[in-house]
């Protein structure tokens, strides 16, 4: 499969096209904001009316990267869920093919800002997960100690936009320095934080680097809005 | 019914008027059940209409409805209420004349339901709504006759189709209804009389005296027109000029965006303060009250528009017409040109001008096709389904009904004649259960089957939000316009949402020809301040962007063909020379492709002369094969007459590129995931009531809407492929904004007679193209080759290609 192998905090990982974290040592597999029931929570507002087929789609990459990639262990990164109880209002196909997903691993749902609480369906439910050298959870924590275990994070769902030969490109993306490692979002109807936003650019170090996931995985210093990098990334418009 | 009533003829007699031929014979052809009339503008043709009306209710006429006169324009609604009066109130006829529109208040439309005037004047869209009540057959058994004004222009659109519908509903309700028509002059009036007729029966058509041929040219100014854009700046010197020269003149312009920057500029160079308006539908109601009625106080010298001039209102002593742009469809402007014969068997004045260099070529050819009376006319296929769809669930709201029925009852519509009965049972199914992929959700399960055989709303509160859906114009996402003030301060009009989206605060732009500064968004309004004197940026209303029409295209291919151009100015002449003798220049039964390098990417221009819907179109066709022949495509841009393709490879053989069926077949495929096609579901599912217009209550913003109907598009797509929506929306690709026929037209026209030209810099026809606003880019593997590029000269750069993996 098409993936980029890198080194963090000492743990070697996979950046996976769709947006996925695999750790092969510990047979780990990592997706972040997944964000189901987006549909069903949108419903009652009168807004989107839709139907809560894009649970499916998202449920489909991540067979598809279990499959892949033979994880014994899949740990859902926060917001997992649009809104607390909207588990409960899967539809049952989604319901089973989550219930499928679980047979034979291990799964952990980590908390999010969208998803507090526990949920119905099976699986460990923590805040945080320690896994040294890495520590899991869904908001970065900008006072932890650096020094401290390397955290791995989602929430922000970054993306990156650099402009080649004229012509600009957004991508979603993973942001990594020495410390923090953020992931995409994994869920099919997210928009995302472009990584020039000052909450990122003061987040990650500045010698941070991002990895746009596509059919092209590409490792590039963090765009910021900074003329003097490399990948000139785009000025607003 | 053969004379005029002898009140009205003394009314006639004292004001010394005597009534025009075909006015007379709409009186005496009263009893017939269908009839067209066809008149040039200014020829008293809403009189003719109403003549029977007026004679049959000159005596003591009984309480009730009588006559319904129906038009486009609520405006003209009201505008005709006032004209008859007058006549009416003189002659002492006791008949009681009002309208009913959107403006119309809750008090009035109630009591007009329950005690109706003899003489309704409406809309398509109020009279769907009144046909929707439980209580329709009551405020319509007596109706004797219905009036459709402006029916050329009606007939064109869907707005057209659910007028039909509710016209077959009156039909049964007042079965001795009789129906006319009035139209301006029109390509094929055989047409529209098969559209107002109760099907299959005869419709009589009655064509008034056309009127002296009218007097029209191109308007040649020392300055050349620009390479390329719409605004045409270049001639408001000469446009004040005739403007001093004339009593009033209308000037026309093809988008509201033009019209606001053209009346700027006027102003600007509008030293002797010479009283001129703007009119376009994206102003508030209260402006255009404004301009119409100095208009018709005679105190406006000129008038800047769009299209919401181009109907029947009547504006007084106009005596010029000026169309700034070309015309892109003839019947357009011959019935623009009509606007300026305020005199009956006066000939009409009007002035083209060319907003482009290709323009002159387009309004030279367009001058030639008046001349010749040869009008343009697109047949429309059968009636829209979405539009069906509407009238099952407004059937439905007035009360149970019997299938069988209603299928008889849609068949007597001329544009529905053909509908199979499975065609109907479709739309009834989807009415009922919202189609297979929907059927888990009850907001889209409307109709119940009783156990007597009749269909009614499953649930009775439905009726509301159907009702509020009503009508097949679409808005798209306007926001209004309002001064900042602490109470809510003046409304200007209305700028399309994703044009404010890209505002910030501090940002100016031009409404109404003034220039405001954005302030902020309040509760769904924009509020701005006025800012004099700084340089707008311009307020895109986006409006309708009309496509040449294909007999104007194959006008411009012939004259492209002749030797030399001597009725071209010298500038334009010159330019199609060069093109000549660098390329060459294109024809009618062939298609011309250039190709050569620029701006460091492969460029591909492909003259097609389809029309800029069909051209972008193929523009998005066009990319997607190259995408799969690994030619790397960047993007495009269309115009009416080419489209310009660049990318990182060079094409060498283009061939493989028409074939038709593939291109077919890619339609097929690329429904899925394109905006156009995306933007035509979202109408037709508005309009079959899949998605809401606006919900009780709360307004849901237009980028939210967007994305609903997107994201159900591409599910419908996923999970049911036949769902009936999605089968209109690629009936509907076939026209408007895909226009896939005209492609397909294209290809069979030219076959294998292709001719690919390689060289190796910009062409003189091609230049104009990177001039072009509206780019499309094209994403996939170009995207992914730059990545790389850049990747690996990164790590050049770094010295890292050295170094182990």
């Amino acid at each position: 499969m098409n993936s980029l192998d890198f080194t963090f905090s000492g743990a070697q990982l996979v950046a996976l096209p769709s947006g996925g974290l695999f750790w092969p040592e510990r047979s780990v597999l990592i997706v972040s904001d997944l964000h189901l029931g987006k549909a069903a929570r949108l419903l009652p507002f009168g807004g989107a009316q839709l139907p809560p087929y894009e649970a499916r789609e998202t449920l489909v990459r991540l067979s598809d990267d279990i499959e892949a990639t033979g994880a014994r262990h899949v740990i859902c990164l926060g917001d997992s869920f649009d809104a607390p109880g909207v588990d409960m209002e899967l539809p049952e196909p989604d319901r089973l093919h989550i219930a499928a997903l679980q047979a034979g691993r291990d799964w952990t749902w980590i908390e999010g800002n969208h998803d507090p609480g526990p949920v119905s369906l099976g699986g460990t439910h923590v805040t945080e997960l320690d896994l040294a050298p890495l520590v899991l959870r869904h908001i970065a924590q900008p006072e932890a100690k650096p020094q401290a275990q390397g955290e791995v994070s989602g929430h922000y769902h970054p993306k990156a936009r650099i402009v080649l030969r004229g012509r600009s490109l957004t991508r979603r993306c993973f942001l990594l320095d020495s410390a923090r490692l953020i992931l995409p979002a994994y869920g099919t109807f997210t928009g995302g934080l472009r990584s020039d936003s000052t909450i990122l650019c003061d987040l990650m170090a500045p010698e941070a680097y991002a990895i746009l996931i596509g059919p092209t995985l590409a490792r590039i210093p963090m765009p910021r809005g900074d003329v003097t990098s490399p990948l000139r990334p785009a000025t607003a418009r | 019914m053969t004379s005029l009533p002898s009140s009205l003829q003394r009314w006639f007699d004292s004001r010394g008027w005597q009534l025009h031929p075909h006015q007379t014979e709409m009186l005496s052809r009263a009893d017939e059940p269908s009839l067209l009339l066809i008149a040039p503008t200014g020829g008293g043709k809403t009189l003719a209409g109403f003549l029977p009306t007026l004679a049959e209710l000159s005596e003591a006429p009984e309480p009730g409805l009588h006559t319904l006169y129906v038009s486009p324009l609520k405006a003209l609604a009201a505008d005709i209420k006032r004209n008859l009066r007058t006549p009416v109130d003189e002659a002492g006829l006791a008949i009681r004349i009002e309208d009913r529109t959107g403006d119309t208040s809750a008090t009035q439309r109630k009591r007009q339901r329950a005690d109706p005037p003899h003489i309704l004047l409406t809309t398509p869209e109020s009279l769907a709504l009144l046909v929707s009540y439980e209580d329709a057959a009551r405020t319509f058994a007596g109706l004797r006759r219905v009036v459709v004004d402006e029916i050329h222009a009606l007939a064109e659109s869907k707005r057209g189709d659910q007028l039909m519908l509710a016209l077959a509903r009156l039909q049964t309700l007042a079965p001795g209804l009789r129906r006319v028509g009035l139209s301006a002059t029109v390509d094929d009036p055989g047409v529209i009389a098969r559209l107002l007729a109760k099907s299959p029966d005869p419709c009589a058509i009655l064509q008034a005296d056309p009127g002296p041929e009218p007097d029209i040219e191109m308007l040649f100014t020392d300055e050349a027109p620009p390479w390329s854009g719409g605004g045409a700046a270049y001639a408001v010197p000469a446009v004040l000029d005739q403007i001093r020269r004339h009593k009033t003149t209308l000037i026309f312009h093809n988008t509201r965006a033009q019209a606001e920057i053209f009346f700027r500029n006027l102003w600007l160079a509008n030293e002797d303060t010479l009283p001129i308006g703007i009119h376009h539908g994206s102003l508030h109601r209260v402006q255009r009250e404004k301009v119409e009625a100095a208009m018709v106080a005679g105190e406006l010298r000129a008038v800047v528009c769009t299209g919401s001039l181009d109907l029947g209102i009547d504006w007084g002593d106009v005596d010029l017409v000026i169309q700034v742009g070309a015309p892109k469809n003839v019947k357009r402007l011959v019935q623009r040109i009509g606007r300026a014969n305020h005199r009956y068997n006066a000939p009409s004045k009007a002035l083209l001008i060319p907003a482009n260099r290709f323009e002159v070529v387009e309004c030279l050819a367009a001058l030639e096709a008046v001349k010749d009376h040869d009008l343009d006319g697109d047949p429309r296929g059968p009636g829209p389904r979405d539009v069906l769809c509407q009238h099952i669930l407004i059937a439905a709201c007035s009360g149970p009904f019997d299938a069988d029925a209603l299928y008889a009852e849609i068949k007597s519509v001329g544009a529905f004649a053909d509908l199979s009965r499975a065609g109907f049972d479709g739309c009834l199914d989807y009415c009922a259960t919202g189609g297979y992929a929907l059927r888990a959700y009850d907001q889209w399960k409307r109709l119940v089957q009783r156990p007597d055989g009749l269909w009614q709303l499953r649930d009775p509160r439905s009726a509301q939000r159907i009702r509020q859906n009503i009508g097949t114009i679409q808005d798209s996402d306007l926001l209004k316009v309002r001064l900042h003030r602490s109470r809510g301060g003046k409304p200007l009009g209305e700028i399309e949402e994703s044009f404010a989206a890209t505002l910030s605060a501090g940002d100016t732009f031009l409404i109404g020809g003034e220039v405001v500064r954005y302030e902020g968004l309040r509760e769904m309004t924009v509020e701005v301040t006025r800012q004099a004197g700084r340089k707008p940026k311009v307020a895109v209303f986006g409006g309708t962007k009309f496509a040449t029409s294909t007999q104007l295209s194959q006008r411009i291919l012939r004259m492209l063909q002749q030797g030399d151009w001597p009725e071209l100015p010298k500038h334009t002449a010159d330019w199609l020379h060069l093109q000549r003798s660098v390329s060459r220049l294109p024809e009618p039964d062939r298609l011309l492709i250039e190709s050569f390098p620029h701006d460091g990417r492969a460029q591909l221009a492909v003259y097609g002369f389809s029309g800029r819907n069909a051209q972008q179109t193929l523009g998005l066709l066009l990319t997607k094969r190259m995408e799969e022949m690994g030619l790397a495509p960047m993007g495009f841009v269309a115009t009416d007459y080419a489209t310009l393709i660049w990318g990182l490879d060079a094409v060498t053989d283009v061939a493989p590129l028409f074939d038709l069926n593939a291109l077919e077949a890619d339609l097929e495929t690329w429904l899925a995931g394109n905006a156009v096609m995306k933007r035509t579901f979202r109408a037709s599912a508005t309009i079959a009531g899949l998605i809401e217009r606006n919900l009780p209550g709360q307004r849901k913003s237009g980028r939210q809407a967007t994305m609903s109907s997107d994201i159900l598009y591409d599910t419908l797509l996923k999970y049911d492929p036949d769902h009936l929506l999605l089968q209109v929306t690629r009936q509907e690709a076939m026209r408007g904004l895909v226009d896939f026929s005209r492609i397909r037209e294209m290809c069979q026209r030219v076959e294998d007679r292709i001719d690919h030209v390689s060289l190796d810099r910009v062409t003189p026809l091609a230049a104009p193209l990177f001039l072009e606003p509206g780019r499309v880019p094209v994403r996939g593997s170009a995207d992914e080759r730059l990545l790389k590029e850049e990747l690996s000269q990164l790590i050049s750069h770094a010295g890292l290609d050295h170094l182990p993996g």
